[in-house]
C-alpha cells in the first residue's frame, strides 16, 4: 500500500500516485481516469459511493474499498466533510457536483455549448447546414472515412508529429520543463492541413465540386489549396487585402497550387471580412459549393467538426508525453485566434483535471480600453457573428470591431464558442499577451531552440516564458507550435527594423 | 390585427398587389434617411423596411454594405433607428413598419428591452436574417408574444420538406428570395418565381412578397404580378449612394411602386 500523499503536495503529483496505485489493481482499472480527475477528496469520497464502493476513514486517510482491495486516495485535511453514502444526506448535492460530468461531451442537439455556439445563418444556408451536419454524423462513424484520413495524415502531412523537449529553453527560463508539440513540421507548415482534409473527404462524399476557404495569415488557405490541388478540386480563397499585403508569400504559394485568391476590400480588410465574403459567396453558390472553415467557428457542426478533427493534436501528445516522462503534461498553452490549434490541443486534456489548461489571445498593442487588440475573451463580451454565439469585440451598439494584432492568424474579433464555454465553466484559462511580448518570444525560439515559430504559436511561448521560470523544474509544461514562421520573416523584420531589401545580393541578369 | 395585416387585407379589398421598399436608416445621414422615409407613402410604398445598419452583414451584397457603412460612420445606431421610427409615427400613424437587419444590435439590447422600445415606437415586424426556425426561441417567438410580426425569410434551398418550419411562427407575410444569393445580385426572373410562390401558397395563407434581385418597374410589375407582392432595395439605395436629391429617389420609387400596382 502506498503512502497516501499530504496535502501539501501539488494535486497534480498526488493524483498521479493513485493512478499508479489503481493500475496494480485490475479491478478498479476502468474506473481509473474518472478517479484520477478527482482532486476534491469530497468528491472523490461520493464518486466511490455512486460506483457502490466502500468509502472508509481510518482517521488520517479516506480510503476507498472494494472487496479485499483497500487503497488510500484522499487526505482529508482539505475540508471539512460529511461521509456519504448513497441513501445519506446531501446525495443529490453531491451529484450535481459536476465533478463527474465529463467537459467532452458538447455541443448539444442544437450546436451549443453552454449558451455558446447555435446556428445563426440565413435561410439559404440552412438546408446545407443540417446537411452537412447529418453527413459528418455518418462519415464519423464510418472507419473508411477515418482509414482515409489516417493513411493522409501519415503519408500525406507527415503525422504523428514529434513532441520535443526544448532543453536550451527550458535551461534559459530556468523552471519548468518545456515541451513542443511540433505540428510546424506538417506539410504546408501549420496545424490546419488536419482540419482540411477532413473537411475535404467529405465535400468529396457530398459531391460538392468547388471549394470555398477564408484565410488570415493564409495558413488555412495554403492548406486547403494543397489539398484541393491533391484532389482536383476548384479552389477559391478569400483573404482580406491588408493580408494579401502582410502574408504575401502565403498569397504567391496559394497560387502556385492552382487557387483563386480574392482579396476582400470591405470592413478593414481582415479575417473577419474575408469570412463575410466567404459566406457571401457560400450562400450565392451553395449548390456545388463546400465552404472549407479554417477555425472552430461559424455554425454548427464546424466549431465540433474542426475540433474533431483537430484533436489528433491532442491525442499524440497525450500518448507521446506518456512516453516520453510516463505522465501527463501539468500544463498545456496554445495561441488562440478563432482557436482551432488549441481546441485540438486542448480537447483530449479537458476531462484530466489535473491538467492546467491556457489558451493565449492576441493583446495587440495591449488590452485596455483603446481596443487595440484581439482578445475577445479578456476583452470582449457575449454577442452573435458568423454564425454563432460567443465573446466578441464590439461596440456599445453591437456593431463588431476590427482586431488588432501583429499576427494575421490571430487578427479576429471572435473566437470558437468552445473556448467561451471553457472559459465560463473556468476550466480553460485565458491570457492576453501583446505583440512586443510575442515578437520577444519568437526571436528567443530562434536563438535557443533553431525554430523559427510562426507568429501565431509566439505567443503561446510568450506566456510560456512568463510562468515557466517560477514553476519547479519537474513541472512539464507543453506548448503547441502550430506553425512555422517562414511566412513572417518580413512582418518581423520590419518590427525589428532590419532591412531585409539589403541583404539580397546582386540579382542574376 | 397589426398594420401589416391590415394593409395586406386593405390592399386585397382594392384588387392590388402589394410595394415593399428597404431603405438604410441613416444612410447616407439621419436626416436624409428620415426625409426619404417620410416621401415614401405618398410615392406609393404600401410597407417600409428599415434597414438597420451592421458592421457584417453577411447576406447582402455591395450596395446595401456599403450604404451600413455609410450610416456607421454618420453614427448611426440602433437607438437612433428607434428615435427616427418614433419620429416617421407623429406624421404617420398607419404605414407598417419592419425593422431588418441582424441579431447582434438585438441581442447585444438585450431583447425584452429592444421588443417593448420597438413596440414603443410604433414598429410592426422584424426581419432578423440571421435567425432561421432553429433559433426561434431567442427572438422570434418572445417577438410574436409581444405582438410584432415576425417575417421570415423562404429561398429557394426551403424545400417542401422543410418549408412548413419556416413557416411555423411566421406572421404578416413571407418574404421570398427570388435567387440564392446576396441583395442586389442577378435579376429576379418571374419565369422561375412564380411556381416558388405556387409551392408557397400551398402551404400557407399568408402574402408572398418576392424581393432580391428586384431592380426596374418593369421587373416589379413582372414579379408582382406572380405573387402578392415585390420588394426593391438595392435599386433604391444606389440612389441614394449617388447622391440624388430626395425628391428624385422619391420619383424613382414612384416609378418602381407603379410597377408593381400595375400589376
Amino acid at each position: 500500500m502506498f503512502q497516501t500523499a499530504p496535502c501539501h503536495l501539488t494535486a497534480s503529483r498526488w493524483l498521479d500516485q493513485i493512478a499508479e496505485a489503481l493500475d496494480t489493481r485490475p479491478v478498479l482499472r476502468r474506473h481509473r481516469r474518472e478517479v484520477a480527475r478527482i482532486i476534491d477528496p469530497d468528491a472523490l469520497c461520493r464518486a466511490a459511493a455512486a460506483r457502490g464502493l466502500t468509502v472508509v476513514e481510518d482517521g488520517a486517510h479516506i480510503l476507498i474499498q472494494n472487496g479485499s482491495h483497500r487503497f488510500p486516495a484522499a487526505s482529508p485535511c482539505s475540508s471539512p466533510r460529511t461521509p456519504l453514502t448513497r441513501e445519506g444526506p446531501g446525495w443529490e448535492g453531491a451529484m450535481a457536483n459536476d465533478l463527474f460530468n465529463s467537459f467532452m461531451t458538447g455541443p448539444d442537439e442544437k450546436g451549443r455549448f453552454g449558451i455558446f455556439g447555435g446556428r445563426f445563418v440565413s435561410e439559404t444556408l440552412m438546408p446545407l447546414i443540417l446537411e452537412l451536419e447529418e453527413q459528418y454524423e455518418n462519415a464519423k462513424t464510418d472507419q473508411s472515412f477515418w482509414d482515409e484520413m489516417e493513411f493522409l495524415w501519415k503519408h500525406y502531412v507527415g503525422r504523428p508529429s514529434p513532441l520535443y523537449h526544448a532543453e536550451r529553453l527550458s535551461e534559459r527560463l530556468g523552471g519548468a520543463r518545456i515541451y513542443m508539440k511540433r505540428d510546424e513540421l506538417n506539410h504546408t507548415g501549420a496545424h490546419k492541413i488536419n482540419n482540411v482534409l477532413g473537411q475535404i473527404i467529405l465535400a468529396r462524399r457530398m459531391g460538392k465540386t468547388r471549394i470555398i476557404a477564408e484565410t488570415g495569415a493564409g495558413q488555412h488557405g495554403v492548406a486547403t489549396a494543397t489539398v484541393c490541388a491533391k484532389f482536383g478540386l476548384k479552389c477559391v480563397v478569400y483573404m482580406g487585402a491588408h493580408d494579401v499585403q502582410r502574408q504575401a508569400p502565403n498569397v504567391f504559394r496559394m497560387k502556385l497550387l492552382g487557387a483563386e485568391v480574392i482579396p476582400v476590400t470591405s470592413g478593414r480588410g481582415t479575417l473577419k471580412d474575408a469570412m463575410n465574403d466567404a459566406l457571401r459567396d457560400w450562400v450565392t453558390n451553395v449548390r456545388d459549393t463546400f465552404y472549407c472553415i479554417g477555425t472552430v467557428a461559424g455554425p454548427h457542426p464546424y466549431p465540433a467538426m474542426v475540433r474533431d478533427f483537430q484533436s489528433i493534436i491532442g491525442k499524440e501528445t497525450k500518448e507521446q508525453m506518456m512516453e516520453a516522462e510516463g505522465r501527463l503534461p501539468d500544463t498545456i498553452i496554445a495561441a488562440i485566434g478563432g482557436g482551432s490549434n488549441a481546441m485540438g490541443l486542448f480537447y483530449p486534456f479537458l476531462d484530466d483535471k489535473s491538467v492546467r489548461i491556457i489558451g493565449v489571445e492576441a493583446g495587440g498593442k495591449g488590452v485596455n480600453e483603446k481596443m487595440e487588440h484581439c482578445a475577445s475573451l479578456t476583452g470582449g463580451r457575449p454577442g452573435v457573428l458568423h454564425g454563432n454565439r460567443t465573446y466578441l469585440l464590439q461596440d456599445e451598439d453591437g456593431q463588431i470591431l476590427e482586431g488588432f494584432s501583429i499576427s494575421a492568424g490571430l487578427d479576429y474579433p471572435g473566437i470558437g464558442p468552445e473556448h467561451a464555454w471553457l472559459h465560463e465553466v473556468g476550466r480553460a484559462e485565458y491570457v492576453a499577451i501583446t505583440d512586443k511580448e510575442a515578437l520577444e518570444a519568437f526571436q528567443l525560439c530562434c536563438e535557443t531552440e533553431g525554430i523559427i515559430p510562426a507568429l501565431e504559436p509566439s505567443h503561446a511561448l510568450a506566456h510560456v516564458m512568463k510562468i515557466a521560470p517560477d514553476l519547479p523544474k519537474d513541472h512539464i509544461i507543453c506548448m503547441n507550435m502550430c506553425g512555422r514562421g517562414d511566412k513572417d520573416i518580413f512582418t518581423v523584420a520590419r518590427h525589428l527594423g532590419f532591412d531585409m531589401s539589403a541583404t539580397e545580393g546582386r540579382k542574376a541578369d | 390585427m397589426t398594420r401589416i395585416d391590415a394593409t395586406f387585407a386593405k390592399l386585397r379589398a382594392e384588387g392590388k398587389k402589394a410595394f415593399v421598399s428597404y431603405i438604410m436608416a441613416g444612410d447616407p445621414d439621419l436626416d436624409t434617411s428620415l426625409a426619404v422615409m417620410k416621401g415614401l407613402p405618398a410615392a406609393g410604398v404600401d410597407i417600409i423596411e428599415l434597414g438597420v445598419p451592421f458592421t457584417d452583414p453577411m447576406a447582402d451584397g455591395p450596395t446595401i454594405q456599403l450604404a451600413g457603412q455609410r450610416a456607421l460612420e454618420a453614427g448611426m445606431t440602433l437607438q437612433k433607428t428607434l428615435d427616427m421610427v418614433r419620429t416617421f409615427r407623429k406624421d404617420d400613424a398607419d404605414t407598417p413598419i419592419v425593422l431588418m437587419g441582424y441579431y447582434n444590435p438585438i441581442y447585444n439590447r438585450g431583447v425584452d428591452r429592444f421588443l417593448a422600445d420597438a413596440q414603443e415606437v410604433g414598429i410592426d415586424g422584424l426581419i432578423v436574417v440571421d435567425l432561421p426556425p432553429e433559433e426561434d426561441e431567442e427572438l422570434c417567438i418572445p417577438a410574436q408574444a409581444a405582438g410584432l410580426n415576425f417575417i421570415r425569410l423562404a429561398t429557394p434551398t426551403t424545400d417542401d420538406k422543410r418549408l412548413p418550419k419556416v413557416l411555423t411562427n411566421t406572421s404578416g407575410f413571407v418574404y421570398y428570395v427570388s435567387i440564392t444569393g446576396i441583395t442586389g445580385a442577378a435579376e429576379a426572373q418571374a419565369g422561375d418565381v412564380g411556381p416558388e410562390v405556387a409551392r408557397m401558397k400551398a402551404q400557407t395563407d399568408l402574402p408572398i412578397i418576392v424581393g432580391f434581385g428586384v431592380k426596374t418597374p418593369e421587373t416589379a410589375r413582372a414579379i408582382a404580378s406572380v405573387a402578392d407582392g415585390c420588394v426593391v432595395g438595392s435599386a433604391i439605395v444606389s440612389q441614394v449612394a449617388a447622391g440624388k436629391p430626395v425628391d428624385e429617389i422619391l420619383a424613382f420609387v414612384k416609378s418602381l411602386s407603379d410597377g408593381a400596382h400595375a400589376a
